[in-house]
């Protein structure tokens, strides 16, 4: 074939497009994600019983938006990923901060707290409901996420898959708080940590495979 | 070089509001500048110049189809490379090539050179469009080749004209994905 004459097949009657709805389509498939944990955690696992009282939701509540704070971010990221080159600008270590913040306030929490209650606080009863849960929960909302960066054309396909993972693992923790009553720090930080990053983990391997175009 | 992403770069902004002119010339320059890009890349390892032709169509289809990627606020170099240098990887992926040999360059690197004499590449346009589904070639035959307009296409091929559209869409993405693979076999 000629290029010409597939510079004429392409360009020939060609229709306007939106730059702004691919990127709306990333948006809507996070809140969606958003939408489908909470559903999860509330119609499979079920609300923790306190969440109506004031002392217990407060917990809850902060452990959401302590995810939150690394959720917006790498959000943002991820958008920016998903078009060709995005790679090349704004640094990764930069996003990971607000992750490093909170492992900060672990290892913290963990010295000023005596030995004797270092296992108590991460090896609680809901320590492996917790690195179950958050993963299985991921599933869906990864799924959908990785349906709307495949509309666009990211270039660093390993790196757009981990964003798309901690995206959905935060997605997934956010929806996970309503259940887990378990609201000492380490054991947040442990295990939400761990599995978002395992979350993270997973896109970085997958993204390749899935993200291909 | 400025002056060409300037230049570039408001073809690219028309294109996307529907201009076919800017973007028949947008496309021949790009196609000019890729191929130089892609003969210097092979040529390298040893690879002929028809391969470059057919590697320079399939970043020119990767263009087409996600131009919706590109963010008329930013400069339009960074991300034809990006482009080109994905679709080069990708190639030498599928090739068995080590991937090893494509430095990490400058963006201005694609946008050096052009070169206008192309050779014939092994796509056949008219084989790949008999491959496809009879709705999305009909729709791309009457607009993208005859020229009609999509409403004249719409009631000639008894569609829509959204399902038109909508096939000229998934007919190209079709095109550029039996592309790629006939290279693979």
């Amino acid at each position: 074939m000629k290029t010409d004459d597939l510079i004429t097949l392409l360009s020939t009657n060609v229709e306007p497009v939106d730059h702004r709805q691919t990127v709306r389509n990333i948006g809507m498939a996070i809140v969606a994600g958003a939408a489908i944990s909470a559903a999860t955690t509330f119609f499979v696992l079920g609300p923790r019983a306190d969440l109506a009282t004031v002392g217990t939701y407060l917990p809850a509540l902060l452990k959401m938006v302590f995810t939150f704070i690394i959720l917006v971010p790498a959000s943002l990221y991820l958008i920016r990923l998903s078009r060709p080159g995005g790679e090349r600008k704004g640094a990764t270590a930069l996003i990971a901060l607000p992750f490093v913040a909170v492992m900060l306030l672990v290892v913290l929490s963990l010295t000023f707290a005596p030995g004797s209650h270092w296992k108590g606080a991460i090896l609680s009863d809901e320590w492996l409901e917790c690195l179950l849960s958050i993963p299985l929960i991921a599933i869906v909302p990864f799924s959908v996420i990785v349906w709307a960066v495949r509309q666009m054309a990211p270039t660093d396909l390993a790196r757009t898959g981990a964003f798309a993972g901690l995206v959905a693992g935060c997605l997934s923790a956010i929806g996970y708080a309503l259940h887990c009553a378990d609201d000492s720090v380490p054991f947040f930080a442990l295990w939400y940590g761990g599995t978002i990053a395992l979350c993270t983990f997973a896109g970085w391997k997958l993204g390749p495979k899935l993200l291909r175009w | 070089m400025t002056v060409n992403e300037a230049e570039l770069g408001a073809l690219m902004r028309a294109s996307l509001g529907g201009d076919a002119a800017a973007y028949r010339n947008l496309l021949s320059r790009l196609s000019a500048q890729l191929r130089a890009y892609y003969k210097g890349r092979l040529a390298r390892i040893g690879r002929s110049a028809e391969e470059a032709e057919d590697l320079m169509q399939e970043a020119l289809m990767a263009i087409h189809t996600r131009r919706h990627s590109y963010h008329p606020a930013e400069p339009l170099t960074p991300w034809v490379y990006a482009i080109a240098r994905y679709k080069l990887i990708d190639h030498l992926r599928r090739t068995r090539a080590s991937v090893a040999d494509v430095p990490l360059e400058d963006a201005k690197e694609v946008m050096a050179m052009d070169d206008y004499t192309g050779t014939d590449s092994a796509n056949d346009l008219g084989k790949l469009l008999d491959r496809l589904p009879d709705k999305m070639r009909r729709a791309i035959q009457s607009v993208k080749l005859d020229g009609l307009t999509v409403a004249q296409a719409a009631s000639k091929c008894g569609m829509s004209e959204s399902a038109v559209k909508v096939n000229i869409h998934r007919g190209l993405k079709a095109l550029t994905a039996s592309i790629a693979r006939e290279k693979r076999t």
